[in-house]
C-alpha cells in the first residue's frame, strides 16, 4: 500500500514527539488503543488555566505510519486551540488532511479518542466532570 | 556498488537466476511445440525438453522422474496432493492430521475437506515452532489416511522433523504429504531418506519462474495414487490434465539443477550473512528471534522488536529494503500472523516482527546497509513509542487496562 505524501512527511518528521509531566495539574493525558491491536497512542495537552488555551501538545505512538501521522497531526492542530475548540476535532478531518485509505480510518478514530481522553483527564484533574462521548463507530 | 532497493523477501519469491532464463528462452518461440504432440518434430522437441527437466527436478529430491507431476505451483500441488489422497483413499478412512502453522494452501484445503465430511486434526506447535512427535502419534486413528506437515515454515523458517514424522506414519500405515515449498533447493531433501510419499514444491522459490511447480507422488513402497482434480487430456499420468508449460518446466529443471550443484556453496555464504544480520540486530534491546534457531532454514530469520509496530517499522526503510512483517497492518485481515501466534507469542510481539529471507544474490554490503537502517529505525520508533517509555520506567504493561477496541 502506498502512503500519501503527508503521512510520509509526518512519519519522517513527526511533530511534537515527547512527554509532558502527567502529574502536573494543567496537563491532560489520553492513552488509547492496545498493544494487542497493534496501536497505542498517548496524547498530552498542556492548558493555560487562565485562558483555557492549549499551550503545548505532545504525543507518543506505537503503531503504523498512519497512526503516527494521525497523532502528529492532532498535536499540531491542538496547539493554540481552546479546550472547547479542541473537542470539535473530528476524525474525518484527519482522514481528509492525510488522505487516509478506508483501512486506516481507525488510526484517525484513535487520534480523536486520544484528544477526548486527554481533555477529560484535564477536566477531572481540575474538578470538572468528565464529558460522556458517544462510542466511536469505527473500531 | 550497493544498489537500492535491497530485496530480502525471498520467502515470498526469489529473483530468477539468469542461467534459468537462458535455458528457457528457446522454448518460447523456437521450440514452441506441445509436449503432447506425438506425431511431429515440434512435439518431440518439447517432450524431450520436458523429460530432461523432469530428470533434473527428480534428481534434486532423490526421486524417480516418473514420480514427478508438473503443476502450476505449490498451491496446486498442495490441493492435488491432499484432496487427491482424500478421494483416492476414501475407502480406507477420512482422517487427516496437519498442523496449525501450515500454509493457507494446506489449511484451506483441509477446511474444504472438512466441509466434504472429512475429519482433520490440527496439531499445535511448541514455542519453537516444531510439532510434538508424541502428540502426532497419539492423534493417529484407524481412519487416518494422511499426515500433512510442511518441510519448512514460510514465516519463521523452522524445519520440521520430517524423517521422524514419516517413521511414525509408516508404523501406522499412514501416508506422508509435505509442503516442501520453502525447503526444496535450499536444504538437502531426499524423498527416500525422508520417507516422503507426496511433496508439493515450486520453481519460483528457488530462482526459477513463477507459474510452475511439481507434486512428487511415490511409485514404490508404497505405490501412491491421487485422484485428479482437473479433468481433461490425461496429461501427467492422468493425475494433472492441461498442456504442459514447456518453457516454465525447462526453467524449473534448470533451477533445480543449479540448486543441487550450488547448494553447499550458497548455504555456507548465506548462513554466514544471516547469522551476522541476526547477531547484529539482536544487539538491540528487547529483540527476539521467533522459532527454533537450531532447526531452521539457512537463509531465514524472523525477529520481533518489542514495543515497535511492524508496519511502522517497515515504513522507515521500505523504499530501500523489501521485507515482510507479521503485523496485521501488512495483511488484509487485520489479524497478526497466525503462525507467530501459534508459537504462543502475544499479539504485541507478533505485531512487532520482521521476516528476513536472504538469497544467493544477497551481498554482504546489502546486509550491512540493512543492519544499519533497521537499527536506526527501531531506535527512532522506540523514542516515539509510549510502550517503550513505560517499559523503561519499569511499568509492567500487562497490568495496564487497555481500552479494548
Amino acid at each position: 500500500m502506498a502512503y500519501s505524501e503527508k503521512v510520509i512527511d509526518h512519519y519522517q518528521n513527526p511533530k511534537n514527539v515527547g512527554t509532558l509531566d502527567k502529574g502536573s495539574k494543567n496537563v491532560g493525558t489520553g492513552l488509547v488503543g492496545a498493544p494487542e491491536c497493534g496501536d497505542v497512542m498517548r496524547l498530552q495537552i498542556q492548558v493555560d488555566d487562565a485562558t483555557g488555551m492549549i499551550t503545548d501538545a505532545k504525543f507518543k505512538t506505537f503503531g503504523c505510519g498512519s497512526a503516527i501521522a494521525s497523532s502528529s497531526l492532532a498535536t499540531e492542530w491542538l496547539k493554540g486551540k481552546s479546550v472547547d475548540e479542541a473537542l470539535k476535532i473530528d476524525n474525518m478531518d484527519i482522514v481528509e488532511e492525510l488522505n487516509l485509505p478506508p483501512v486506516k480510518i481507525h488510526c484517525s478514530v484513535l487520534a480523536e479518542d486520544a484528544i477526548k481522553a486527554a481533555i477529560n483527564d484535564y477536566r477531572v484533574k481540575n474538578g470538572m466532570e468528565a464529558i460522556k462521548f458517544e462510542e466511536s463507530v469505527v473500531h | 556498488m550497493l544498489k537500492l532497493p535491497i530485496y530480502l523477501d525471498n520467502n515470498a519469491t526469489t529473483p530468477m537466476d539468469p542461467r534459468v532464463l537462458e535455458a528457457m528462452t528457446p522454448y518460447f518461440m523456437q521450440h514452441f511445440g506441445n509436449a503432447a504432440s506425438r506425431n511431429h518434430p515440434f512435439g518431440w522437441e518439447a517432450e524431450e525438453a520436458v523429460d530432461y527437466a523432469r530428470e533434473q527436478v527428480a534428481k534434486l529430491i532423490g526421486a524417480d522422474p516418473k514420480e514427478i507431476i508438473f503443476t502450476s505451483g505449490a498451491t496446486e500441488g498442495d490441493n492435488l496432493g491432499i484432496k487427491g489422497v482424500y478421494e483416492m483413499y476414501a475407502s480406507k478412512g477420512n482422517h487427516i492430521i496437519t498442523a496449525t502453522t501450515e500454509h493457507k494452501a494446506v489449511l484451506d484445503t483441509c477446511k474444504h475437506i472438512e466441509k466434504l465430511g472429512g475429519e482433520v486434526t490440527y496439531l499445535q506447535v511448541k514455542p519453537d515452532g516444531l510439532i510434538d512427535l508424541k502428540e502426532l502419534e497419539a492423534a493417529i486413528k484407524p481412519t487416518t489416511i494422511l499426515i500433512a506437515i510442511m518441510y519448512a515454515n514460510n514465516e519463521i523458517g523452522t524445519v520440521m522433523p520430517i524423517k521422524e514424522i514419516s517413521t511414525i506414519a509408516r508404523k501406522h500405515g499412514v501416508l506422508v504429504f509435505t509442503d516442501g515449498t520453502q525447503a526444496v533447493g535450499k536444504i538437502p531433501v531426499d524423498v527416500n531418506k525422508d520417507g516422503i510419499d507426496l511433496m508439493a514444491f515450486t520453481a519460483h522459490k528457488m530462482y526459477g519462474p513463477k507459474g510452475v511447480g511439481a507434486l512428487y507422488v511415490r511409485r514404490k513402497n508404497p505405490r501412491v495414487k491421487v485422484t485428479a482434480q482437473m479433468d481433461g487430456g490425461g496429461h501427467e499420468r492422468g493425475m494433472r490434465s492441461g498442456t504442459l508449460n514447456v518453457p516454465g518446466i525447462v526453467g524449473f529443471g534448470k533451477a533445480c539443477e543449479l540448486c543441487r550443484l550450488d547448494m553447499e556453496e550458497d548455504t555456507k555464504r548465506i548462513t554466514k550473512m544471516r547469522d551476522h544480520l541476526e547477531t547484529e540486530l539482536m544487539k538491540l534491546e528487547e529483540a527476539y528471534v521467533n522459532g527454533s534457531r537450531e532447526h531452521r532454514l539457512p537463509h531465514v530469520t524472523n525477529i520481533s522488536f518489542k514495543h515497535v509496530e511492524g508496519e511502522g517499522l517497515l515504513m522507515g526503510f521500505n523504499k530501500n529494503i523489501a521485507l515482510s512483517s507479521g503485523s496485521a497492518c501488512t495483511s488484509a485481515s487485520l489479524e497478526p500472523s497466525y503462525v507467530l501466534k501459534a508459537l504462543g507469542l502475544g499479539d504485541d510481539l507478533a505485531h512487532s516482527s520482521l521476516r528476513f529471507g536472504l538469497s544467493r544474490f544477497t551481498t554482504e554490503e546489502e546486509i550491512e546497509y540493512t543492519i544499519k537502517a533497521i537499527s536506526e529505525t527501531v531506535l527512532k520508533l522506540r523514542e516515539m513509542s509510549p510502550l517503550w517509555e513505560m517499559y523503561k520506567e519499569g511499568i509492567d504493561l500487562s497490568t495496564i487496562e487497555w481500552a479494548a477496541h
